[in-house]
């Protein structure tokens, strides 16, 4: 690990604007993804901002029935809040269909939004990889590409987002709340957070230079069936190959957001709008304009497949 | 160098640390409690898993610094030889360990996963999100996933939890 200087922020428009003053520095929380990039000098922060003492810890109800999770709380608390099971069962079934209790107990809200690919190339300093070292090719198109994304890559990257929570969230239509550098928030659609790789898979976000995420808020409850269902290699403890989020209504209705297959969470209008019709319906609009590899060709079936049996089970 | 200061096993320490140094390292290498063990140090394989402020995390994923007046708990601070904790003692009766590298991890885990089902946070297996978990070998198997055991100890060490969780339910 590269060596840095650390500081306790002591409020998020303090910590946002440290960030962009100084040069290399980087907001840590649970660490339980950036530490492990830094073991491995992915990540070199010249400097540490632990964002942990702010209080941003807490689930609140908001005035349009909806609910305000701050940016510091904890997978496990989020996954086993009351509010959160009965309302939105989709979010804790994601969350717990993510890493190991030891990793949900740690991981935050916001930092789960910010984890990194989980691309074996992107781990690999001896490889290329245009999201690590930008120019430098990307060694997984023409590589091991099993796990990759199949809709929304681009000629410099195929890396997924590894998030489970993510795709819930989208499904739920959160937004995230920021502060930036000048003390000022605001409020992005968690459709809007996220960027296709393109020619610069290095860039992420949308967010600007220290903006800090101190909370992410839901809509009122719309109800319905909510089911998460992930396709791994083993029962626990793995990435998703493909997964499902989904809210059905009685009606047929619904909205459905899809992981592993994309740079970002994935979720398409004109798909929610074929839900009544079925699962080749939908999957036929979310992989509208897929490019997969021959190694990940099988996410094409796998996906319309886990929507028949996520539309079959809310049926049930 | 920074100034930490964490109870571990109930004894208050000071410790002058370089501010790369792991939650782990500080435990082993510097307060010499040697019991946590470092396995994969990438947050996979749990061997370091220890118990801090009531939860358990995976201390090779955290850093010492950012745990400044926080409680530790490691193996060493569950049971000492005369006087085992329940769960070291289970471990043992039903030999839930072959080498015994992951033990410790395994141990600290299985205490902190029966206080998260008696805490009613569901888990991936649970049938019912609003219902109180169950205590049975499937939600203990799938609770337990974050401590891998390459000697496969895995039906002994569910034997022991479930021991364990017997008695105390």
């Amino acid at each position: 690990m590269k060596s840095f200087t650390y500081e306790r922020a002591h409020s998020p428009s303090e910590a946002a604007a440290a960030a962009a003053r100084i040069d290399g520095a980087k907001f840590i929380a649970g660490g339980t993804n950036l530490l492990d990039l830094m073991k491995l000098q992915i990540e070199t922060p010249a400097h540490l901002i632990d964002v942990n003492g702010l209080a941003l810890d807490k689930i609140e109800a908001t005035s349009d029935g909806g609910l305000r999770i701050g940016a510091l709380v904890r997978n496990t608390d989020l996954a086993a809040d009351p509010r959160v099971r009965r309302d939105y069962g989709l979010l804790s079934r994601a969350l717990l269909a993510g890493a190991s209790g030891q990793l949900r107990n740690m991981a935050t809200t916001a930092g789960n939004l910010l984890q990194r690919t989980r691309c074996p190339y992107f781990y690999d300093t001896n490889q290329p990889c245009n999201k690590r070292r930008p120019g430098s090719g990307c060694a997984a198109i023409d590589g091991f590409s099993r796990q990759h994304a199949i809709v929304g890559v681009s000629n410099a990257c195929i890396a997924t987002h590894p998030s489970d929570m993510a795709v819930a969230l989208m499904a739920l239509d959160a937004s995230v709340e920021t502060v930036r550098a000048d003390g000022k928030t605001r409020s992005v659609p968690i459709g809007e957070l996220y960027r296709l790789p393109g020619e610069t898979p290095h860039v992420e976000t949308t967010l600007e230079s220290g903006e800090l995420i101190t909370a992410v808020t839901l809509p009122k409850p719309v109800g319905g069936r909510h089911i998460y269902h992930k396709v791994r290699d083993r029962a626990s403890y793995a990435f998703a190959l493909v997964s499902v989020g989904a809210v059905v209504q009685r009606d047929g209705s619904g909205r459905v957001a899809l992981g592993g297959v994309a740079h970002k969470p994935w979720r398409v209008a004109a798909a929610d709008a074929e839900m009544p019709r079925g699962a080749k319906a939908v999957a036929a609009r979310l992989l509208a304009d897929a490019k997969s590899t021959r190694e990940n060709a099988f996410k094409l079936p796998l996906v319309e497949r886990t929507l028949g049996a996520v539309l079959a089970e809310a049926r049930g | 160098m920074t100034k930490v200061s964490l109870t571990v096993n109930g004894e208050s320490r000071e410790l002058d640390l370089d501010t790369r140094t792991t939650l782990l390292d500080a435990l082993r290498e510097h307060l010499h409690l040697a019991g946590t063990k470092k396995g994969c140090d990438h947050g996979q394989c749990g061997a370091c898993t220890v118990i801090v402020d009531g939860r358990r995390i995976n201390s090779c994923l955290t850093l010492a610094v950012m745990h400044d007046g926080d409680t530790v708990t490691t193996i060493e601070g569950l049971g000492t030889p005369a006087h085992l904790h329940p769960m070291q003692a289970a471990f043992v009766k039903h030999d839930g360990y072959q080498c015994g590298y992951c033990t410790p991890g395994q141990i600290c885990s299985a205490v902190a996963v029966l206080d998260e089902i008696k805490a009613g946070i569901p888990s991936h297996v649970s049938a019912d999100l609003t219902a109180r978990p169950q205590l049975t070998a499937t939600e203990l198997r799938e609770r337990m996933s974050g401590n891998i055991c390459r000697c496969g100890a895995y039906s002994n060490i569910i034997d022991a939890v479930t021991e364990v969780a017997g008695r105390q339910a």
